[in-house]
């Protein structure tokens, strides 16, 4: 499979600070990509990039041929852009709004209400269409939101973190959603701060923090990053010292890593079961009182912990 | 252009929509105009709110037609409006208008008659009426001036016509200057018998269509002034949604698209100006159905509304282009809406104010555009409307050029 995309050594200041330090990585036709990393990572700003809104500061990247830096207008043809917030007119109906943004990919005529028909159909709204934006449900939106980046049937679709704020039921249409394009064709670059959407979603994954793709490929790939192992989660009570007792963890032969997130201890080891005993036993000689324990196999969540000792969500 | 012109249309439909924006832009002049209407007694048969105006004739004619004018002056018709009193001395009379004791002068110059209808064997000289009028008083003078002018275009019309196709025989050679003597010698006697063919019958407006004669209608001085008033509201609340579509994420997702900034840009300014159009226009409909209010020569008040509103679109842009949130765009924006009011002469007559503040009334659109409609509301044409529609379409330009260097200054995708 060809690349559709490619970035080379991607770099974006602002002063002192570097959002984004000079990653570089490829997308296949047809693939759904996802940028994996925690809110601050860079991923907004790479997004913003790749769609021509922000100049890189150096490097560039070609989408479908053509240059982000050197041919923007050809680039936003190209693409689709499904940005994080809500980008809508609210005091327009879905079908005001998906026909003046079809107009503003320069859609027109009959073309263009069978396009807003199609898409209406597609995320779900043809009874909806008629009403104003504002009296939708977030979840409602947020399908507007994305029905107006499919509109001129683009090559390639940015969705930057898409179901951030919505409940269940719609980011559950929303991934399928994505799939369902994916099936069209279409290839998708997916950023998320969420390991099950990106695991569920992706053919690959690239996980970036603090601006730097710190690693990129499948799934399957990146878990090996970690071996075989297990994650064990403890979750204990918010006013115990958690540090104390993944310190105390650490010593425990089996254990290869012993991190805390919050008032849960990650400890990582070729198997679960065999230092369970350990781990309990450890915790009762400090009588910290353990409330639950989960069993983990190896992720993505994992993969991030193992590369930069902190989790997703932090 | 299209898309310009689509996202005009889109942010057309959006104010519309927007129901505190319609009380603002629609409810609040129609109440305050029907207010200040109920308060001068527009609607029990009150004055025009412009009366006893104080006019200083000086009549060194003497002839038909210089006595004319004064009896014009003098009549019933004009009773209430003008004050005129009688001054052998030009010098004096001008200076009475200077000590602002009169809104004008009017100098009826030796031979003003005999200038318009020479006598038998004698040559026509030029002698002009001369309208000596109070700066400070602009609206009154104008008044005065508007009287004068249509006397003299009536005494054009009536009898200069004649003459002048007579001149015109003579000199392509078609008749001979015995015959034009004859045929000046019938002309003089005709107007000697009729010299103004009905004169007294002018009114301070010219008729309508109807034959019905037009009178000053002090609505037609505060309808524009609120609505003028409420056209900054407007054009701030255009302007505001520049970074209102800057912090909701719609103006980065048009930068997305393939339409380049100098479309967008051009689309809000179009969008601003449509509402703004449209705001005046719908005023100027409801206050005419309602208040049976005559703005005027529909040209001259179309072409006065979008020059208005180009020169408060400029406006609008400057704040926006200054300001770095939306609240701060309405805030300047309700505080300049005010500011203008007052001092482009919304509540107050302009020359009823301070020389320093009728000197900056000149940057408001406001006063410029209510010089247009109180022209256009004592009679006058849009041609009779250069020196407005000009300083506001030039305000406007100026402004919106210092607005694409402030927007180029700062980067508007930046969050």
């Amino acid at each position: 499979m060809s690349s559709i995309l490619q970035v080379q050594n991607l770099i974006k200041k602002y002063d002192d600070f570097t959002a984004v330090k000079g990653i570089t990585f490829d997308i296949k036709e047809g693939e759904i990509f996802s940028l994996l990393g925690p809110n601050g990572a860079g991923k907004t700003t790479t997004i913003s990039m790749l769609s021509t809104l922000y100049a890189p500061t150096s490097g560039d990247a070609t989408i479908a041929g053509h240059s982000i830096t050197k041919e923007p207008m050809k680039v936003r043809n190209a693409i689709g852009v499904v940005p994080q917030d809500l980008a809508l007119y609210e005091d327009l109906t879905a079908r005001e709004n998906l026909m003046f943004w079809g107009q503003m990919y320069g859609l027109s005529g009959s073309s263009l209400k069978n396009r807003v028909n199609e898409v209406l159909g597609q995320i779900g709204l043809v009874d909806k269409a008629k009403d104003r934006v504002k009296t939708y449900s977030g979840g409602m939106k947020r399908r507007v939101n994305i029905g107006v980046g499919l509109l001129h049937k683009p090559k390639v679709l940015f969705m930057d973190e898409p179901t951030v704020g919505i409940d269940p039921q719609s980011r559950r249409a929303i991934l399928d959603t994505v799939k369902d394009l994916n099936k069209q064709g279409m290839t998708v670059l997916y950023t998320t701060h969420y390991m099950e959407e990106a695991e569920e979603l992706s053919s690959r994954v690239g996980i970036i923090d603090h601006g730097e793709l710190i690693a990129i490929g499948t799934q399957k790939e990146l878990t090996k990053q970690v071996g075989e192992a297990e994650t064990l989660v403890l979750h204990i009570g918010e006013n115990e010292d958690p540090a104390a007792l993944a310190a105390a963890f650490k010593g425990i032969k089996e254990v290869l890593e012993a991190n805390v997130i919050g008032h849960e201890i990650s400890v990582i080891t070729p198997s679960a079961k065999d230092v369970l005993a350990a781990v309990v036993t450890k915790a009762n000689e400090r009588g910290i009182k353990i409330h639950s324990i989960d069993i983990r196999e190896p992720n993505l969540e994992a993969v991030f912990l193992h590369l930069t000792g902190r989790a997703l969500r932090d | 252009m299209l898309k310009t012109f689509l996202i005009g249309i889109k942010d057309l439909r959006i104010a519309f929509r927007d129901r505190a924006a319609l009380i603002f832009m629609l409810a609040a002049p129609f109440a305050l105009t029907l207010g200040m209407g109920l308060v001068t007694g527009r609607f029990n048969g009150g004055s025009s709110g412009l009366s006893n105006i104080p006019v200083v004739i000086v009549n060194l004619d003497h002839e038909q037609l210089g006595n004319t004018l004064v009896e014009l002056f003098n009549s019933e018709d004009l009773a209430d409006l003008v004050e005129p009193t009688s001054s052998a001395d030009p010098e004096a009379a001008r200076l009475l208008v200077d000590d602002d004791d009169a809104a004008a002068a009017i100098i009826i110059p030796e031979g003003f008659t005999r200038s318009v209808i020479p006598q038998a064997g004698e040559q026509a000289t030029e002698a002009k009426i001369e309208v000596y009028a109070n700066p400070s008083r602009p609206t009154s003078a104008g008044v005065i001036k508007a009287i004068v002018d249509e006397f003299i275009s009536r005494v054009d019309e009536g009898s200069v016509s004649g003459q002048v196709s007579i001149v015109k025989l003579l000199r392509s050679g078609r008749i001979t200057p015995q015959e034009a003597q004859a045929a000046g010698t019938e002309l003089t006697q005709r107007l000697n018998n009729d010299p103004l063919d009905g004169a007294l019958a002018i009114k301070l407006n010219a008729s309508t269509a109807d034959g019905e004669a037009l009178k000053f209608d002090i609505l037609a001085y505060l309808a524009p002034g609120m609505a003028l008033m409420f056209l900054m509201y407007t054009v701030s609340y255009g302007g505001r949604s520049i970074l209102t579509e800057k912090a909701q994420g719609t103006l980065p997702r048009l930068l997305v698209s393939p339409t380049n900034s100098m479309q967008i840009l051009g689309g809000k300014v179009f969008g601003i100006f449509l509402t703004g159009a449209a705001q005046m226009l719908i005023l100027i409909g409801a206050t005419t159905l309602f208040f049976n209010l005559k703005w005027g020569d529909s040209w001259g008040v179309i072409v006065l509304v979008l020059a208005a509103v180009f020169g408060a679109t400029g406006w609008g842009m400057l704040i926006t282009a200054l300001a770095r949130t939306p609240a701060q765009v309405g805030s300047i924006g309700s505080a300049i809406m005010l500011i203008f009011g007052i001092m482009g002469g919304s509540f107050i007559s302009i020359e009823n104010m301070p020389a320093a503040v009728q000197t900056f009334s000149k940057i408001t659109p406001n006063a410029w555009a209510l010089n247009g409609f109180t022209t256009l509301g004592l009679g006058g044409t849009l041609a009779d409307l250069s020196t407005p529609i000009t300083a506001l379409l030039t305000m406007g330009s100026i402004l919106f050029l210092a607005s694409v260097v402030l927007f180029g200054k700062k980067n508007l995708v930046q969050k």
